[in-house]
């Protein structure tokens, strides 16, 4: 049975007629037209399909529409803010922090829940954090070390 | 040939294959200079295999097109695909270069087989190396041509002509200038490349050897690179396919009638395709468990431990790829002797990218958007499957989620064009990852067996080496040993009908990871029967130049401390040669006793590619190699029952994590005045021994068989001996 299901989805409120048990994943990449958030397994094991749910990173392939509804969903598309890449994504780009790419939209919106939570994490932290984010290219040196300068460049944006 | 390609030479009047018209290459290509260059012989003898393969005919018209449009800007279009490895980049590097144009005024085409020219695929580490040179010619040329109009519009003879960032100017007034965009504007010049261009030699490049971020890079972290899977089509519909448990089952009955009953699926038959089709990809997901079938399976007693015995009974006479001296005598010369067997599992590719298409037929054309490593092959294969000619397929391969070698055989892409003709609707076909792991082209288990001897002195007196379906890629040693002899049964890795259980492929430097393996955990095998240390038996052993500055980079910038193993210190080195790349790998690890689980502390990695084109990709290759290589070494391997595969997914296949991430640091060698060599795969080959011979110096456990899982190092380690 399709309800209708409102969200906030990069920042702008969101209707969908859709069954509720359906994943959030497949409400965007065929809805609602963003492709951003990849699918890699279907069973949350490759987190290629990461996004932030009321600011928690959660894998949009096993999150049903019905736990989406009044929620705020950020996906990759939602992170630049007026053509302005967000930190994470900048940092993503100056350390080449990625090879095919496909990975990548997951990667960052983990980091940015990571983030969002820990404004300083630890190399560890960001270890940790990020396990169970899979790359087949082995972009892992670049990506950590994308965070850790994303993790400064915000530092010194937030202190006058 | 593509459409481009055929047009181009009827525009200049060679054997029109068919009636164009000069109007119609304008609109092709639009105004401007355009620049083809033909096979170089190089090409043509990487390409003679391929050409027989799809038997057709190498295009003797040309490589690639170089276009300097009337807006100044300059298009690349290649055959070859981007799929993370950097050519995107690269290419424009060298192009920008030839042309003294920024890179940033370089667009590329990639793959289209309508626009570019015929390729064989991307793989092989071979685009710089074999890609690279007709393109820096056709630049040249282009360059060329564009300072011999800017003589005439100067009035200045062409010596006395320079160019700066795409602007030509009077050496001698530097403010008498014309842009490119200038001179291109009204032109409609067309060239094939039939003499030797002058190319910029190493000391004028300005760009080539600078190191570039990723031009894809922004469009990567902003959500908006497509992948296969990100086309969308009025109307298209999302396959799935019914499939086999296990290969080789044969369909006995087949009951769609739950799928047909899914709101909005579909079922639909062609030949021995059965798909379901719905307008959701979740929808066919949820129709296509709802088809029952029974399938018959026939028994075949193999899995992932007695396939070894298996593959040595069924191995083919071998080849000798290579001997010299007498081994008789080498053995008689050695004051130890040893002998060894070593084993490598299947691994998977397991691209985070399933294999993805979509294709759309229409007025007898049809369109296929692929995740494929080889778009020209995939415009034949799709030819023959619907029974049209190949110029009515076009092949436009976007990003490519990661290949690895397994994105060759485009069977998602031919499903979903026999699918797009049967329906008449664009077809997507995605697979789910259990069918990635089921259809994927695993890299081939394999056995060597090495029986060498060791003699005065620590060198090597005789080395007998027999691979079985590691094939030739690496077999060959590069040690200065008087007697020995190289076997490869059979010569390439691909066995006949009654080897594998399923289908095995090329996997990033295919048969390399294993060959290197086995010789370079023997080598340390003879050291340590020699009782010498590691580096300085290689050392001995070694005549190669190059080689040697490899080994004494990788040493000394790892700080290698020199001792016979084990010395507890969990140091390991390896060498080796792949897509003529040297390169050498010290690693450290940490073993844990108790449980055998192996941690890599630190991996430093030094490889003389040649002339490195940009320094900063390839160093990104490298730390992609070493990073992937921890998962054949350490835990990567398809378990199977029979045909069956019994891994599905990454909760059992276990590749390499963050958490695994070892210190790694690489060292380009310089050797820019040796042409460039391959960077995609060369440092992965090196892992597996590196690391096995950093357990043996941990703790002792000499381990035989690849991944080094953890229950494989512990049975490994010497049991300590009751005093």
């Amino acid at each position: 049975m399709k309800q209708t299901i409102s969200f906030k989805l990069n920042h702008k409120t969101t209707t969908v007629e859709t069954d509720p048990d359906r994943m959030l994943l497949w409400v965007l990449r065929t809805e609602l037209g963003l492709t951003g958030t990849k699918f890699g397994c279907g069973e949350g094991f490759c987190g290629s399909c990461t996004v932030l749910v009321n600011g928690q990173v959660e894998r949009s392939c096993q999150l049903p529409m019905n736990e989406v509804a009044g929620a705020e969903v950020v996906t990759v598309e939602g992170l630049a803010e007026d053509g302005e890449l967000h930190p994470v994504q900048a940092a993503f780009v100056e350390h080449d922090a990625m090879q095919c790419g496909f990975c990548t939209p997951g990667m960052i919106m983990n980091a940015c829940g990571l983030l969002a939570k820990n404004p300083e994490p630890t190399r560890q932290q960001i270890l940790d954090s990020m396990d169970n984010n899979l790359c087949r290219c082995g972009a892992h040196k670049r990506i950590v070390e994308a965070i850790e300068s994303a993790v400064e460049a915000t530092r010194k944006g937030v202190e006058p | 040939m593509s459409r481009r390609s055929r047009e181009f030479l009827d525009y200049l009047g060679i054997d029109p294959p068919s009636a164009v018209s000069r109007r119609r290459f304008l609109e092709l290509f639009g105004g401007g200079i355009v620049v083809a260059v033909s096979a170089n012989d190089l090409l043509a003898l990487q390409e003679a295999p391929a050409r027989r393969r799809f038997a057709r005919q190498l295009p003797d018209d040309f490589n690639a097109f170089v276009r300097i449009g009337e807006d100044g800007r300059v298009s690349c279009f290649t055959g070859k695909i981007e799929m993370g490895q950097g050519v995107i980049t690269s290419l424009a590097q060298m192009l920008a270069d030839e042309l003294e144009v920024s890179v940033d005024a370089v667009d590329m085409v990639m793959g289209d087989t309508d626009l570019c020219p015929w390729d064989m695929g991307t793989f092989g580490s071979m685009t710089t190396r074999f890609f690279g040179p007709p393109l820096r010619v056709a630049a040249a040329e282009a360059r060329e041509v564009l300072l011999e109009l800017a003589a005439g519009k100067l009035e200045v003879p062409r010596e006395k002509l320079s160019v700066s960032d795409g602007v030509v100017f009077d050496a001698t007034d530097p403010a008498h200038t014309v842009s490119y965009a200038e001179l291109a504007k009204g032109q409609k010049i067309a060239r094939i490349m039939n003499r030797e261009a002058v190319l910029e030699s190493v000391k004028d490049f300005s760009i080539v050897g600078r190191s570039f971020n990723r031009r894809d890079a922004v469009a990567k972290v902003t959500g908006e690179a497509q992948y296969a899977g990100d086309i969308r089509r009025d109307g298209m519909v999302y396959a799935r396919l019914l499939r086999p448990p296990a290969h080789g089952s044969e369909l006995v009955t087949v009951d769609a009638s739950g799928a047909e009953a899914v709101e909005g699926a579909s079922v639909v038959r062609d030949g021995d395709l059965i798909a379901v089709l719905h307008a959701t990809p979740d929808g066919v997901e949820r129709a296509v468990a709802r088809v029952k079938a029974e399938w018959r399976t026939p028994e075949l007693d193999l899995d992932q431990d007695s396939i070894f015995d298996h593959l040595v009974e069924v191995a083919p006479a071998g080849e000798v790829l290579d001997q010299g001296g007498d081994l008789t005598a080498g053995i008689a010369a050695a004051t130890a002797s040893m002998s060894a067997t070593y084993l490598d599992g299947y691994v998977a590719h397991a691209p985070i990218e399933t294999h993805t298409a979509v294709a759309e037929f229409s007025n007898g054309r049809c369109t296929i958007w692929a995740s494929t490593q080889t778009p020209f092959p995939l415009q034949s294969q799709a030819a023959e499957a619907l029974g049209i000619p190949e110029e009515k397929v076009r092949v436009v391969p976007p990003f490519v989620g990661g290949g690895f070698g397994g994105k060759t055989y485009n069977q998602q892409a031919i499903e979903a064009a026999r699918l797009a003709k049967r329906t008449g609707r664009p077809v997507q076909v995605a697979w789910s990852r259990a069918e990635e792991f089921f259809f994927d082209t695993f890299r081939p288990a394999a056995v060597v067996k090495i029986a060498a001897g060791v003699g005065e002195g620590g060198r090597i007196t005789s080395w007998d080496y027999t691979t079985y379906f590691a094939g030739s890629r690496g077999a060959e040693q590069f040690y200065d040993i008087p007697n020995h002899r190289t076997v490869a049964a059979p010569e390439g890795w691909r066995g006949g009908p009654g080897t594998h259980p399923f289908a095995t492929g090329a996997w990033r430097a295919p048969g390399n990871n294993t060959n290197t393996f086995a010789r370079e955990s023997h080598v340390d095998v003879l050291a340590a029967a020699a009782g010498i240390d590691p580096v300085e038996f290689r050392a001995r052993n070694l005549t190669d130049p190059k080689m040697k500055r490899v080994l004494e980079t990788t040493a000394g910038s790892f700080g290698w401390k020199s001792s016979t193993a084990p010395s507890g210190r969990g140091q390991g080195i390896a060498l080796g040669i792949d897509a003529g790349t040297f390169v050498g790998l010290a690693v450290e690890v940490d073993v844990n006793p108790e449980s055998g689980h192996v941690r890599v502390v630190r991996m430093v990695c030094a490889q003389d590619m040649g002339l490195v084109i940009n320094p900063e990709g390839a160093t990104i290759q490298m730390e992609g190699c070493l990073t992937m290589g921890l998962g054949y070494a350490l835990s990567e391997e398809v378990r199977f029952s029979g045909r069956r595969v019994l891994d599905t997914s990454f909760d059992t296949y276990e590749i390499p994590r963050f958490s695994w991430l070892p210190e790694i640091e690489t060292i380009l060698i310089d050797a820019a005045d040796q042409p460039p060599q391959g960077g995609g795969e060369p440092a992965i080959i090196v892992v597996g021994a590196a690391i096995a011979n950093a357990v043996f110096d941990a703790v002792g456990a000499r381990v035989f068989r690849m991944p080094m899982t953890a229950d494989r190092v512990l049975a490994a380690i010497p049991k300590e001996t009751p005093s």
